[in-house]
């Protein structure tokens, strides 16, 4: 069995989720194993899950509304590779599964995450202190005014 | 009561040829794509996304596509995809606290921790037509001057400021953190629990809300609300299957999250605090998440001991009424052959004619 701990899963399934399939496409490519190593568990379905949230924001839940979500799961050798991917891409989910399954080889494990799930964290960081710098840009400092500068 | 008919195929047929050929316009102009849709008609497919309460941008797309353009029409046409889907299950419940803000402003405090953000807001343009946007290429798409610092990853809730100091009623969950209604296994039944009233807001039809939520401004209903706070950002969705045994982030969504504080409530054991409201859409959408968080504060008129006079304060009249895919269907069944029915009317209204004029020509 694997000796990674949850967190550590839990990261690279995040950042197999939250980055774009051709990215994930061309980082996995090299790494994919050939199509007769895998059986498929559940070959890709897209279906719905039911957005919770809380009234005020942290109040009791309320069902806000559902979301597009396709899954997959594979059997790579012995470890089982699951995806959970928010949208309607099948390959997307067919690529998180595998790669799911591949990091949990200990022996591929350090290599995947350096080679792939560290370049697509990157990226989102990236992607995201770009939105966040070009918001902060729109910041309005009403509190210059009062101080008469 | 209508009756089905028979017959007719061939002019059905060519109904659907001729609606083709009216989407698709003049064959000479280019064929929208669903990606010019999604980015270039984003709050059309933002308010197809709330009401057909599937949040998927490339079906809505379609489905604007497909209806060219009539919203209802869209929102009805996802409603109807969503029935073919399996339902995985349910999210964990978002955290809008941890969004990653692209929009926030207050209209309670000029000094809110984390300051004001604009971000792609319309409200202070000249809502003049901008000519320039009638050809192509020709928008002017100059980048924000660059700021080199990013916004804080939390951005602080402006009501928290209220609730350390206790002036403002508190939110937390209820013991246990039960399980809302969910609308779309089980019918609306009242008295409807707020979160049932949230969901059904949520999925309700802007223009229903909207002129409600005016209603309860123009004095039928005195809830004397201030914006405490709108968001918008982006938020990770998560969810924990069964065969994981632990939660994993799925994808985000964008959302628009509005905040009302209004006039105080309390009673012998509670102090006089602010009330709150709360609207929650997803996508840019802060006309209906603020008129979804009037329209929350005005439907807790009972549970606040006030008197519910006004009709944006009846939850029968606002619930029942708010879903524009019933709406629509109920106003427009009334196309359908209803021949016998009204070959009914029609013979009734002949016997009192008859009945009638005899009466004035014995006179």
């Amino acid at each position: 069995m694997s000796t990674i701990d949850i967190p550590t899963r839990q990261r690279w399934m995040r950042a197999l989720a939250l980055s774009p399939r051709a990215a994930l496409e061309s980082g996995l490519a090299p790494h994919l194993p050939p199509p007769d190593a895998c059986r498929w568990l559940r070959r890709p379905q897209t279906g719905l899950v039911m957005v919770e949230a809380r009234s005020g924001g942290s109040g009791a839940r309320f069902n806000l509304g559902e979301l597009s979500v396709t899954r997959a799961s594979v059997a790579v050798g012995e470890r089982v590779g699951h995806a959970w991917i928010g949208g309607g891409d099948a390959r997307h989910a067919e690529l998180a599964a595998l790669a799911d399954a591949l990091l949990q080889d200990d022996a591929r494990h350090a290599e995947l995450m350096a080679g792939v799930i560290a370049p697509l964290e990157d990226a989102i960081a990236a992607r995201r202190a770009s939105a966040s710098r070009a918001a902060a840009a729109s910041r309005v400092e009403f509190f210059t005014m009062v101080r008469g500068e | 009561m209508y009756v089905a008919v028979k017959g007719g195929e061939t002019a059905i047929l060519n109904s659907y040829r001729l609606l083709a050929r009216a989407r698709r316009g003049d064959a000479a102009v280019p064929e929208l794509s669903l990606a010019q849709i999604k980015g270039q008609l984003r709050h059309a497919v933002d308010r197809v996304m709330q009401e057909g309460s599937l949040f998927d941008p490339e079906l809505a797309a379609l489905a604007l596509k497909q209806a060219a353009g009539d919203t209802q029409e869209a929102v009805f046409l996802l409603r109807a995809f969503r029935t073919t889907l399996p339902r995985f299950g349910y999210s964990v419940p978002l955290d809008t606290a941890a969004m990653r803000v692209r929009r926030r402003v207050s209209g309670t405090f000029k000094d809110v921790p984390g300051g004001q953000v604009l971000g792609p807001t319309a409200d202070y343009t000249q809502r003049l037509l901008d000519f320039s946007l009638a050809g192509t290429g020709s928008a002017n798409l100059e980048e924000p001057t660059a700021l080199a610092e990013p916004l804080p990853e939390r951005l602080p809730c402006v009501l928290d400021v209220l609730n350390r100091e206790g002036l403002i009623e508190p939110e937390t969950p209820p013991p246990g953190d039960p399980a809302p209604t969910d609308l779309t296994r089980e019918p609306l039944m009242f008295p409807a629990a707020r979160a049932t009233r949230l969901q059904n807001l949520a999925r309700g039809d802007e223009g229903w809300l909207l002129g409600l939520a005016y209603s309860t401004q123009r004095g039928y209903a005195e809830s004397h609300p201030f914006a405490g706070e709108i968001r918008m950002g982006e938020v990770t969705v998560s969810i924990a299957p069964e065969e994981l045994g632990f939660a994993v982030d799925i994808g985000e969504i964008t959302l628009t999250e509005c905040q009302m504080i209004n006039q105080f409530a309390g009673n012998g054991s509670a102090p006089p605090q602010f009330t709150r409201g709360y609207g929650l859409v997803v996508g840019e959408a802060e006309r209906k998440a603020m008129a979804m968080a009037l329209v929350d504060r005005s439907l807790r008129a009972p549970e606040l001991g006030e008197t519910a006079h006004a009709p944006a304060q009846q939850a029968e009249f606002v619930l029942c009424h708010s879903d524009n895919v019933e709406a629509s269907g109920f106003v427009q069944h009334l196309k359908l052959p209803h021949y016998v029915d009204f070959q009914a009317e029609l013979s009734l209204l002949r016997t009192l004619r008859a009945g009638f004029d005899a009466k004035g020509d014995a006179q």
